[in-house]
């Protein structure tokens, strides 16, 4: 094994291609970002699977191997398909997912019938060009190789001097026409670009996956960035490591085909990206909300507690203590959940045992949960008047604070909570209601 | 009957039960994940067949069927945890199958099927691989299989005809009406991969794609009735198993391969010509629209 890597290193030829399909993956990362942007992800698909009849078509004509030729063939029989893709849904009332996959169906199945046609030709030299199917980065060969990296190279310089232009295509089409950029031009240049990357890829990941390395080197780069620059150069190394680290598996191990193991690599670094990445991964998104739904039945469990507390007030009774049976059927939390937070809350010493799952509110307790009563309960009546108010926006994705309202407005509302008779009234003591003691609350490390 | 009679009963029992699913996915605008189902069914045989050890058909249908649900339920897995649906499909049916893939290349000496044979199919040895019981003839199994999967698909649609039409169409109301939506979607995922790999051996991975998607297509711009769709894709299946065969015998290329050019063939013709949603129908009528404007 070790001896075999060293002669990877070493060796001119494995070299060049280790350098191909690192370009190319760069290539495909960088491209692949702005085809998923524009959900055109699938459209790779289809121009992949279009590319076979155009190489045999151009192998009929050319009577041998010729990767130039290749390219050129497979080039022109994927902008084809591209543009049947486009007529059929724009002409009728095929949508595109069906249009995609009949001309990707109906080209491949072409491309099959001609393959089968060279083959019974028997003429000797159309060996090599099964390769197409499943991709074999080893069978390359020095020229080719340089070939396709020239092409990549020149189709990573285009990507990057149209950047601005490709993003502003990518986020807001109707903008950039009205700014006067040739949009239409744009659109078919970033097909092309596409197209460009799917042909020099062929030889090396295979039709079949070929789309792979357009989708998911950057549908795992979105997961770790929100802007369009960082997501391209994520995407572009993703690919490049998943090209390298393919090629190397299949160079050390007998048939086996690369396509597959650079798709294997890439796949993996998707799935740790959609685990592990900050704020959009799913176990930081997990444990973000398992946090968040703890806090709001311990706002709910301490706001029961007050509100049978007040109940009591008014009623001029006492009762040492309130049932957890009577709070689960105020509230909708599951018994596991409540016994859970009172135990949190018990170490707090925000609440007291007063009996065989009885419990009541400590002084320390009330005074917390009168501020979240109060705080509650005036949003309840800005909600009711929400209109009134609107001017202020204090609506910030799902999340509103209240003290964002300047002074005059929150004394009107506690006028109106006064109205309707929704003040919370058992106080606790030395606390004068009001905007302070809201403060209060908030610097307590409450929202 | 004779050998090409097999052929022939072969392509179009292919072509039927191909049609009549596809006419459901088009409807959902699922048309993708009969190409990504098509592609993971590899991963489904390989793995029945390293479990098992044998290639029986019936281990294939059972290893197919599991992953073929299984990259419906990923999909969606991916798809309801903020992946765009269209890359959720790319992402997940080319990672199973390239996992088929280099397992079949690790266990490339023990197993009979070959990546070709996966892709292309070889519909020409059907007529030799033949169901014998008490030594008495019954002809291939294939055809036997994809009959059984036919029947099972249509005693499906007879059953929940109702249930299907309405969750395709106004996924809401159906929802609103108490049908079970996801059980359906996963009834049908669960057909399409049944019917996807017992055509597997006749027209391979790849090609079931075309007979699922163009003999449905074509009917959608035909007729605007479901049920009269379900027959017009079928009988457009058939058409071109027949159509594509003849081909490939005239210029000696693959069968397989031939049928989705002459499916193809068939779509372009009605795309044009269709008497109500052709170009050439609407092009006569915004004419005439414009002559009596003038």
């Amino acid at each position: 094994m070790s001896e075999t890597l060293v002669s990877i290193w070493t060796d001119a030829n494995t070299q060049w291609v280790l350098i191909g399909t690192l370009l190319l993956g760069l290539a495909s990362g960088l491209i692949g970002s702005f085809a998923l942007l524009k959900k055109q992800s699938l459209i790779g698909d289809a121009m992949a699977h279009a590319a076979l009849p155009g190489i045999c078509i151009a192998f009929l004509i050319h009577g041998a191997k010729s990767m130039s030729w290749f390219i050129i063939g497979a080039a022109l029989s994927g902008l084809l398909a591209t543009f049947f893709i486009e007529k059929i849904i724009k002409l009728s009332r095929i949508k595109e997912d069906t249009s995609i996959g009949l001309v990707l169906s109906v080209f491949f199945g072409f491309g099959i019938v001609l393959l089968t046609y060279i083959n019974h030709q028997n003429n000797g030299n159309q060996s090599g060009i099964d390769d197409f199917i499943f991709g074999q980065a080893a069978s390359l060969v020095g020229t080719d190789v340089k070939l396709i990296s020239a092409v990549a190279v020149l189709l990573i310089i285009i990507t990057v001097i149209l950047f601005k232009e490709l993003k502003l295509l990518t986020f807001d089409p109707q903008f950039a026409q009205g700014i006067g950029l040739p949009t239409s031009f744009l659109n078919g240049l970033l097909m092309t670009l596409i197209v460009g990357v799917v042909v020099i890829g062929l030889q090396a990941v295979g039709v079949i996956l070929m789309s792979a390395m357009l989708i998911t080197p950057a549908i795992a780069a979105r997961y770790w960035t929100e802007r369009l620059d960082h997501m391209v150069i994520i995407a572009g190394a993703i690919g490049a490591f998943s090209g390298v680290f393919g090629t190397l598996l299949s160079t050390t191990t007998k048939g086996m085909p690369t396509g597959p193991l650079i798709i294997v690599a890439a796949t993996i670094i998707f799935l740790i990206s959609m685990v592990f990445a900050p704020k959009r991964g799913l176990l930081l998104k997990a444990i973000r909300q398992s946090r968040l739904r703890k806090q709001v039945a311990r706002e709910q469990v301490l706001q029961t507690l007050y509100d049978f507390t007040e109940q009591e007030y008014k009623q001029y009774k006492a009762r040492n203590g309130f049932h957890e049976q009577q709070m689960i059927k105020k509230r909708p939390i599951s018994n596991h959940m409540l016994q859970k937070i009172l135990h949190s809350l018990e170490k707090e010493e925000l609440v007291r045992r007063t009996g065989d799952a009885l419990w009541c509110l400590t002084e320390k307790g009330l005074i917390e949960a009168y501020h979240i009563t109060l705080r509650n309960r005036l949003m309840e009546v800005y909600l009711m008047n929400e209109m009134n108010y609107a001017h202020f926006n204090i609506r910030q994705d799902q999340s509103m604070d209240l003290l964002q309202l300047p002074e005059k407005v929150l004394t009107e509302l506690q006028q109106l909570l006064k109205q309707y008779g929704r003040e919370p009234l058992v106080l606790p003591e030395n606390i004068n209601s009001g905007k302070r003691s809201y403060h209060r609350y908030a610097s307590l490390g409450g929202k | 009957m004779s050998y090409e009679g097999w052929i022939l009963l072969t392509g179009s029992l292919v072509g039927i039960s191909c049609g009549i699913v596809g006419c459901f996915l088009i409807l959902r605008k699922m048309a993708m994940l009969a190409d990504a189902i098509s592609h993971t069914v590899l991963l489904g045989i390989v793995g029945a067949y390293l479990i098992s050890n044998s290639l029986e058909g019936i281990y294939m249908l059972i290893g197919a069927a599991i992953v073929g649900i299984l990259t419906a339920f990923f999909v969606q897995l991916l798809h309801s945890s903020g992946v765009q649906s269209d890359a959720a499909i790319g992402v997940v049916f080319t990672s199973l199958f390239a996992v088929g893939v280099i397992l079949l290349s690790l266990f490339a000496g023990k197993v009979h099927l070959d990546t070709d044979h996966a892709l292309m199919g070889e519909i020409t040895f059907i007529p030799w691989d033949i169901l014998e019981i008490n030594g008495i003839n019954l002809g291939p199994k294939a055809v036997w299989m994809l009959g059984a999967v036919l029947v099972f698909n249509l005693i499906i649609i007879f059953l929940f005809y109702k249930e299907i039409k309405i969750s395709s169409f106004d996924p809401d109301m159906a929802v609103a009406l108490g049908i079970p939506v996801l059980l359906i979607h996963y009834l049908l995922m669960g057909m399409l991969s049944l019917t996807t790999v017992a055509s597997f051996d006749g027209v391979g991975a790849i090609l079931v794609v075309a007979m699922l998607i163009v003999p449905g297509a074509t009917a959608y711009l035909l007729t605007d009735k479901l049920s009269v769709m379900l027959i017009i894709s079928a009988i457009v299946g058939v058409l071109s198993a027949f159509a594509g065969y003849f081909i490939a015998t005239i210029f000696n290329v693959s069968i397989s391969g031939s049928m989705a050019v002459a499916a193809g063939v068939i779509f372009a013709i009605t795309f044009v010509f269709s008497p109500t949603h052709g170009l050439l129908s609407r092009w006569l009528a915004r004419k005439r629209l414009q002559n009596k404007s003038a």
